[in-house]
């Protein structure tokens, strides 16, 4: 039982610290789009969680933090730029469509980073 | 540590980071990096702007003298108080990069012929055309000529320069403009030679149709041989109504241009026989035949008021982000408001607190080719005046992304550079090695001429200003409070001979070179005529008794000035209202001549069903381009097919394109002759086509489309003409499409299909300025602002909004003042 739950805790503590370090790092817009990768890493290798969680929790985290982000300023915005932008990209002017996208592109990258960090300790 | 599968997801994550950071082939152009785009603290969503967003701004620039304060009204207007001149444009210059970026370093790309740097080798023959016609050369003489001769420009400028960079470095890589993150690149510091180049562009729009216009024109004449040329593109205009009114005396000329000997046969009657060699590049397509513009001004006599009226509606090419950017700029020297050019400084097209001015296009020609004869292949000398000369080499190196760089090797000549050489044709140029003069190369110091007009307090100060003034060339109308109205053609115009320049002209020797620049007080020009108005929509500017040669008919529309003045000889009692009516009037006086001529030559009773109820339609017609008629669509068609049907044959073997005649000449013709031998279909051998039976052939054919159309539900006006304003890289999802307006070609309202009204501006000259005015566009050039495109629906219902021009006490109390933007001197 403790076992689980504080494995548990550590899956939602990574998630927690992906989005969180994830954020920070994209605060500095000098360095690339893709920095959360190498914090990803480094958090997965810290947290020392199986592959699978690891990959889903770096996933989540990312997938997360964009899929938050995209919406609030999708809001704000009233869709104004995403029709536009989703009609230049194959999407059929689904803003709707566009945010799933950028929330899967930081899904998925976010999951492999994460995956990585986890295979230097296991 | 598992190695396997950590090499193995390693290379999966730094392989999808490389793909999504790559710009990957889609069609004929690429994608933008998709990571980079899509992740929201770098990519586009950063540009999608809070829709109540606020513009509240403190800003600390170390180049101001002091300290000035920015107004903006509820629809992004500046309105900028500054102690000093120099302040005032160096803010001028940061709120144009703030929010047009984007759009001022895109253009001065396209003028300096740098496309290619950023859109890769596709562009490479656009980019070569620019820099062979010498628009870099333009900007680097009058770069030169400021530099070295007007102190008060180059700081004027300067402070501009220093205003957009001030903005550029302040700029977080994540808040890049759209299409930065969009074409992957980067901006660039701003320079004064860009300004000059943005300027260059602007005489490239109004006068460069030559360029590609004056070949064409050749070829049509070697093919259809002279007598035949002179009579289906004469330059006789029998219903011209001039500018400067018909029979107006004016003074006997200073220069008289002699017309070489021997021209009629070595120039005129010169049959090149000259066949495309090569390989030939493709060529941008020639400024828009019908970049023109109204203006005029009304007397105090005429209005309801007793006060002046000026209404300016300058037509170009429409598009997002908008060319114009308004603007108040108030300082102790001046207060003035207007449309000002994201790239330059100053107003451009607007009114002070003491008078209004604006432009439309003279449409002189101002550009020509002489054929050069080289020496060799070497290019290194040419003969001209009896000797071989030799000419310098002026090299410019073209930067191509993802390719090696292109070098230009452009020999100068006596003429300018050789734009058509071995090394460059395009499918008009046939071969032949030809040299382009152009007043355009000349240092011009334009900027001062809107400087002076944006500080001129009177009638002797707006002629100063103007007169500064060279090229594109002008129609400069006036009106003051102290109630003057006036008009001038100003600009550096050639003193021609008859159809000097329509043609390729000889190169070898100096008889057929400009024998001087038509003295500035020679120019065209009425103030205060009794009939109380003065107007002008790029008709000639005068009657055939001026004593020197404008250019071909072709490059001067007859209609809307025609139109204008019927309009402005009968109203009285005017109001503001009214101008705004009639800048956006849809009255088609070309139909009210052209539809009776048709009919007399339609024989209704042998037409099909279909094409009786056509006509029908048509005759139906209240004349009117108004968006939901169809009589006009049917009308257009109907006309351009019997003027294909009357032409075609005569243009059709024509490997290349050939000018088509204007359509005041079908017209004149079916008034006065009917036995009109041009109509004859010179391909069918054993038969005389009269021009009624072509007319009907037109008829008939016109209907087969007109079917097509309204089996499309597009027989509708404005559904047919699909009124667009793109984005300048005609991503449709960043334009507005199919616009619900009337007008047209012809029309006072001149909104065609990507042309027309881009900036109307009513001024009512009372003590406290009553100004009306809007462009389609809105003042924020980013796609994802509220601002993007605010003014484009209203523009195209024909409304307008006051505008507000204020001393600063007012206006910071008025109920429309959004925002402060304050600077501070560091």
């Amino acid at each position: 039982m403790k076992n689980i739950s504080s494995d548990h805790l550590k899956f939602v503590v990574s998630i927690l610290l992906s989005a969180l370090m994830g954020y920070a790092i994209g605060i500095y817009g000098n360095l690339p789009w893709w920095s959360f990768v190498v914090t990803n890493f480094i958090i997965a290798i810290a947290m020392n969680q199986k592959p699978g969680k690891s990959f889903l929790s770096g996933a989540l985290g990312i997938g997360l933090l964009w899929l938050s982000l995209a919406f609030v300023i999708d809001n704000q915005n009233q869709h104004i730029l995403s029709i536009k932008v989703a009609s230049i990209l194959p999407l059929k002017g689904s803003f709707q469509a566009l945010i799933g996208l950028t929330a899967f592109v930081g899904f998925l990258l976010g999951g492999l980073s994460s995956l990585s960090g986890s295979f230097v300790r296991k | 540590m598992r190695l396997l599968p950590l090499i193995a997801s390693a290379v999966a994550t730094v392989g999808l980071v490389a793909v999504l950071n790559t710009q990957l082939p889609s069609g004929a152009s690429k994608t933008p990096k998709l990571g980079y785009f899509l992740s929201p603290q770098h990519g586009f969503w950063k540009n999608a702007e809070k829709v109540d967003a606020s513009f509240d701004a403190s800003i600390v620039a170390g180049e101001l003298k002091g300290n000035v304060d920015v107004y903006m009204d509820d629809r992004l207007v500046p309105h900028i108080y500054a102690d000093h001149d120099e302040d005032a444009y160096f803010v001028q210059g940061y709120l144009h990069a703030k929010f047009r970026l984007w759009q001022m370093d895109f253009q001065t790309r396209v003028a300096s012929g740098r496309l290619s740097e950023i859109a890769g080798a596709d562009k490479l023959s656009i980019d070569r055309f620019f820099r062979r016609l010498g628009m870099v050369y333009g900007a680097e003489q009058t770069e030169q000529y400021i530099n070295e001769h007007n102190p008060v420009m180059k700081a004027t400028v300067d402070a501009y320069t220093a205003g957009v960079n001030a903005y550029i470095k302040q700029l977080a890589p994540e808040n890049l403009p759209f299409e930065y993150k969009l074409m992957n690149y980067q901006p660039e510091e701003w320079t004064p030679k860009k300004t000059y180049l943005f300027l260059m562009f602007m005489s490239y729009d109004l006068t460069g149709r030559s360029a590609t216009a004056d070949l064409q024109l050749t070829n049509t004449r070697d093919y259809l041989g002279f007598d035949l040329f002179d009579k289906l593109y004469t330059n006789q205009q029998d219903s011209l109504d001039p500018i400067i009114p018909k029979g107006t005396l004016f003074a006997k000329p200073s220069i008289v241009p002699v017309k070489p000997n021997g021209s009629d046969v070595a120039y005129l009657k010169k049959q090149d026989q000259n066949t495309t060699a090569g390989k030939v590049s493709a060529s941008p397509d020639a400024p828009d035949k019908n970049n023109g513009s109204n203006n005029w001004a009304v007397s105090g006599t005429k209005t309801k008021s007793g006060r002046p009226i000026l209404c300016s509606d300058p037509h170009l090419g429409l598009n997002l982000p908008s060319l114009w950017y308004e603007v108040q700029i108030t300082t102790p020297t001046h207060s003035t408001y207007g449309a000002s050019f994201p790239g330059s400084p100053a107003v451009i097209i607007g009114f002070n607190d003491s008078l209004a001015w604006g432009v439309t296009n003279a449409g002189r020609d101002v550009l020509d080719y002489y054929e050069l004869k080289f020496k060799d292949s070497t290019q290194k000398e040419y003969w001209f005046n009896g000797a071989w000369q030799t000419t310098s080499n002026r090299q410019e190196i073209i930067k191509v992304k993802d390719s090696a760089d292109v070098v230009e090797n452009i020999a100068m000549t006596h003429w300018g550079p050789a734009m058509f050489d071995k090394f460059y044709q395009n499918p008009q140029s046939k071969g032949r090695n030809l040299a382009v003069k152009w007043t355009g190369h000349n240092a011009s110091t334009g900027v001062e001429t809107f400087y002076k007009l944006n500080r001129a307090k009177n009638f002797d100060d707006y002629l100063a200003a103007i007169s500064l003034w060279k090229c594109p060339g002008q129609n400069f109308v006036f009106a003051s409070k102290s109630g003057d109205i006036a008009i001038k053609q100003q600009g550096s115009f050639v003193a021609r001979w008859d159809r000097q320049g329509d043609f390729i002209m000889p190169g070898t020797d100096s008889s057929y070179d400009w024998q001087g620049i038509i003295p500035n007080d020679e120019n065209p020009m009425i103030k205060n005529p009794t009939r109380g108005f003065v107007s002008s929509a790029n008709q000639k500017a005068v009657d055939p008794t001026y004593p020197y040669y404008l250019g071909t008919a072709g490059s001067f529309p007859l209609y809307r000035g025609i139109s204008v003045n019927k309009r402005l000889h009968t109203m009285e009692q005017i109001t503001a209202e009214d101008m705004q009516h009639l800048q956006t009037d849809n009255y088609n006086v070309f139909a009210e001549v052209a539809r009776p001529a048709l009919m007399k030559f339609i024989d209704a009773n042998k037409l099909s069903p279909d094409a009786q109820r056509m006509v029908k339609e048509m005759t139906n017609w209240n004349l009117y381009n108004n968006g939901s008629e169809k009589g006009i669509t049917v009308f257009k068609i109907i006309w351009d097919s019997v003027e294909d049907a009357v032409w075609g044959d005569e243009l059709a073997g024509s490997p290349i394109p050939l000018t088509k005649p204007e359509s005041y000449i079908l017209l004149d013709q079916m008034n006065k002759d009917a036995d009109f031998s041009v109509a004859d279909d010179i391909r069918t051998k054993n038969k005389v086509e009269t021009l009624k039976e072509q007319v009907n052939l037109g008829v008939e054919n016109a209907t087969k489309k007109l079917l097509e159309l309204e089996k499309e539900g597009k027989l509708e006006w404005s559904l047919f003409k699909a009124t667009r304003v793109s984005h300048l890289t005609k991503i449709p999802a960043l334009s507005r499409l199919n616009l619900p307006i009337g007008g047209g070609v012809n029309i006072v309202n001149a909104t065609s299909e990507a042309h027309g009204p881009s900036w109307r501006m009513v001024v009512h000259l009372t003590d406290e300025i009553e100004a009306y005015g809007l462009y389609p566009g809105g003042q924020s050039g980013n796609p994802g602002s509220p601002f993007y495109d605010t003014f484009v629906d209203y523009w195209a219902a024909g409304k307008y909004y006051r505008l507000l021009f204020l001393p600063k006490e007012k206006l910071v109390a008025h109920e429309r003042t959004k925002w402060h933007i304050k600077f501070t001197k560091a």
